[in-house]
């Protein structure tokens, strides 16, 4: 590999004083200050501010209505129209899922099942929310459209135990979703 | 070397391959040679140039009924009429290639053949090939126990397309099917190779599976009133190439991509076959046969494979425990190994017997030796497990490792003593007893009144029994799967146990536990840190096994001595010429 020497740019006496750099970037702070405290900061409208500025007073006020289509929030699993449980436990989420927080118990379906010829569904489905980072990897390889990536994105709680979303929890957060593709459907 | 050298030079190769009863065959371009009546598909395995195929196996015939390893093959041209067959500078004569494709599994190698494993010949025929195969296949592999190890997916990435050009119904067939007490049938997965079949048929010689109905709607099925319930039914699972035939031990139990592979042996009976574990984190999934031709060539009895489930059960022992009373307590190992040497020291010489098993390993029963004789007793036996042999893979003796005991303890009966140590406990002439990995009420058959009467049993289990309930002092072990270790099956050959799993917490190696033990009773013992160690001094202890070492047994085994016993379905197998 070459080795590129650079030198240092020589600087003027001006610029050795360094006080004139300080005082120019207080004066831009200052200007800043002085536009949001009349409340024409850039943006603020949009973002619906406290009217100082772009800051936002969380959580008295929310961004919600801004977020875009394809913000990435926490994973929950959904329901079709039929009711039916779409995961199939594939484990594909859990394979995938890079800091490892889906854990998965297959199981089988009853044989008096509604949906028995799907035979699989899962036993046991946790999403550790103190691990997963939100990438959204587990919805792009479902291979049945069972788990997405909503758009809340606070999740609190007091301990480690409260942070995992057990099976219950993720269809109760992902509800029903309509116009999925029904592919266990009987083709007559 | 230096007379025959100008000799072969004049020789064409066809002539030198004759000598050996090998031909030569062009593989790819590359010219090697190969023993006569070698399938295609073998020769170029062995130029390593992979046939993609579904219904071929090693073990089974060929009924060509896949069409998946259709290559492009060529023959010298024959002579116009007044020509002379002409040789290259190479000693070959020009391969004329035919212009369509032909299946290399039931077709064996001639002289002077060239194979072509690609091109756009073949190309052409197995994306034809695989799209056939995927028209009725349903979309499945979600919920499919194969997905992962699926030459159906596998090929499919290789040489299927993207989309479906089918724009009808797909055939529906039975799912779903319970067609044997382990074992479950999806039709509409299945792609008609027949290897389950023809498995039954020429392995088992149980022919129950068949295919009925004719065209699209060929189904698999088991024959009226029979059921898929041979002592070798899982196998047929293992090679079905799709998911087709799935274990109900092991459905949907996990994806086989988290499951972790470690090559073991089967320790169920004299034969060792030689297996697969596999596991995800510290359970064991599912165990299947590897292939060792000197020992259980592809298969294994479905009672072996499936015999794992106690190593997690609820009822595990897990802790060292000291009987206080009527009661057993938990106590530290430090506690348990010194009650267990201060008991022993405490009697005469004669007064003490020690029962290992024929489970133990090699170093196991080592190292019972050395306890023998620091105590200074000859009362060492095993508990026999005799019975009938299945004539195929399962030996008459279910001890796994008796010709290890032969070796290590250089006696030609390794149970001789077990009546009379019987009849001495009953006498009340023996006072205490080691028993390792064995319950003296059951195979062993001693009274339950007869334990009662011991100074001192100490007794070492995976599970609950009637032996640990008498015992003074119980020392909970590890399982097959959670040790590593050598074992002799009865026809000699030394085979390695490996590590799979971790034993649960609180629990010792067994043979940790017998170290100790010996350490405790005499404190010259050298220090053995790795099981390495108690291998060594076996190996100087041992003629047969000169200049072995645990690593050097390797995977397939190593032949130490010949004990005249063989296994029936490998000598059927060496028998039979399959074709």
């Amino acid at each position: 590999m070459a080795v590129i020497k650079l030198k240092r740019p020589k600087l003027s006496w001006y610029e050795h004083l360094y006080l004139p750099a300080i005082i120019k970037g207080l004066l831009i702070t200052f200007k800043h200050a002085v536009i949001s405290v009349f409340g024409k900061a850039t943006g603020s409208k949009e973002l619906a501010s406290s009217g100082l500025g772009v800051t936002m007073q969380y959580p008295e006020q929310k961004w919600d209505e801004h977020l875009p289509e394809y913000y990435r929030g926490i994973p929950a699993l959904v329901t079709d129209e039929q009711g039916r449980e779409r995961c199939v436990s594939c484990q594909l989420c859990e394979f995938i899922c890079p800091p490892k927080a889906i854990t998965i118990a297959p199981g089988e379906l009853k044989s008096d099942d509604e949906w028995a010829k799907v035979e699989k569904a899962p036993k046991a489905f946790d999403i550790d929310m103190i691990r997963c980072i939100y990438c959204g990897m587990c919805e792009e390889v479902c291979p049945e459209q069972a788990i997405f990536l909503r758009q809340d994105y606070a999740m609190t709680g007091t301990t480690r135990a409260e942070m995992v979303n057990d099976k219950d929890r993720l269809y109760q957060l992902g509800g029903v979703r309509e116009g999925l593709i029904n592919k266990w459907n009987e083709v007559k | 070397m230096a007379d025959s050298a100008p000799a072969t030079a004049d020789k064409l190769p066809k002539v030198l391959a004759a000598e050996k009863g090998m031909v030569n065959v062009q593989i790819d371009g590359t010219w090697i040679q190969v023993p006569r009546g070698t399938r295609m598909i073998e020769a170029c395995k062995q130029a390593e140039q992979e046939v993609p195929h579904y219904c071929y196996h090693t073990k089974l015939s060929s009924p060509g009924n896949c069409r998946m390893c259709l290559v492009q093959m060529g023959m010298p041209s024959r002579p116009a009429p007044g020509h002379h067959i002409s040789f290259g500078d190479d000693g070959f004569q020009k391969i004329g290639w035919m212009p369509r494709p032909v299946i290399s599994c039931a077709n064996t190698v001639a002289e002077n053949m060239g194979i072509r494993t690609s091109g756009a010949l073949v190309e052409e025929c197995r994306n034809g090939v695989m799209e056939f195969l995927l028209i009725n296949h349903p979309l499945d592999c979600p919920i499919c126990d194969q997905a992962g190890e699926c030459s159906l997916q596998e090929f499919s990435v290789d040489h299927g397309r993207g989309s479906s050009r089918f724009e009808e119904v797909k055939v529906k067939k039975p799912k779903n099917v319970e067609i044997g007490p382990r074992i479950r049938l999806d039709d509409e997965r299945c792609i008609m190779c027949s290897r389950c079949i023809r498995f039954m048929d020429e392995v088992v010689d149980d022919p129950v599976l068949g295919f009925i109905d004719r065209g699209t709607h060929t189904k698999l099925t088991v024959h009226p009133g029979r059921q898929l319930d041979s002592n070798y039914s899982l196998n047929t699972v293992d090679i079905c190439p799709v998911g087709a035939l799935t274990s109900n031990d092991f459905r949907f139990q996990m994806r086989v991509w988290f499951l972790k592979e470690t090559k073991s042996i089967d320790v169920n009976c004299g034969t060792g076959c030689n297996t697969v574990i596999w596991t995800r984190g510290n359970e064991v999934f599912r165990i299947t046969p590897r292939e060792n031709n000197d020992v259980n060539s592809c298969w294994i009895p479905d009672s072996h494979r499936l015999n794992f489930h106690y190593l997690h059960a609820e009822t595990r022992l897990d802790a060292p425990m000291i009987r206080k009373g009527q009661n057993h307590e938990n106590a530290d190992w430090f506690d348990a190994i010194a009650k267990a040497a201060e008991g022993l020291k405490g009697h005469q010489r004669g007064e003490v017997a020690i029962i290992g098993s024929g489970r133990q390993t090699n170093e196991e029963l080592y190292l019972l030796k050395r306890l023998a004789e620091t105590l200074e007793t000859d009362l060492l036996t095993l508990v026999p497990r005799f019975e009938e042999s299945d004539g195929r893979l399962v030996s008459a003796d279910r001890n796994p490792n008796t010709n290890g005991a032969k070796l290590l303890w250089a006696t030609d009966d390794p149970y001789a003593k077990l009546d009379a140590i019987r009849e001495g406990v009953s006498g009340r002439k023996i006072k205490a007893i080691v028993v390792f990995y064995e319950d003296l009420l059951g195979a062993a058959a001693f009274k339950a009144t007869d334990l009662e009467k011991l100074e001192l049993l100490v007794s070492n289990h995976l599970l609950p029994n009637g032996t640990a309930k008498a015992s003074h002092v119980v020392m909970p072990g590890a399982g097959f799967a959670e040790k590593r270790g050598s074992m002799v099956n009865i026809t000699g050959r030394l085979q390695r146990l490996n590590q799979a799993i971790l034993p649960p917490e609180g629990v010792m190696d067994d043979w940790e536990i017998i170290r100790d033990l010996v350490a405790a009773l005499d404190h010259n013992e050298p220090a053995r840190h790795l099981i390495e160690d108690v291998f060594t001094e076996i190996v100087d202890d041992v003629e047969e096994l000169e200049e072995l070492t645990l690593s050097k047994i390797g995977d397939l085994g190593i032949q130490v001595t010949e004990t005249g016993e063989t296994i029936p379905l490998i000598e059927t197998e060496r028998g039979e010429i399959v074709g």
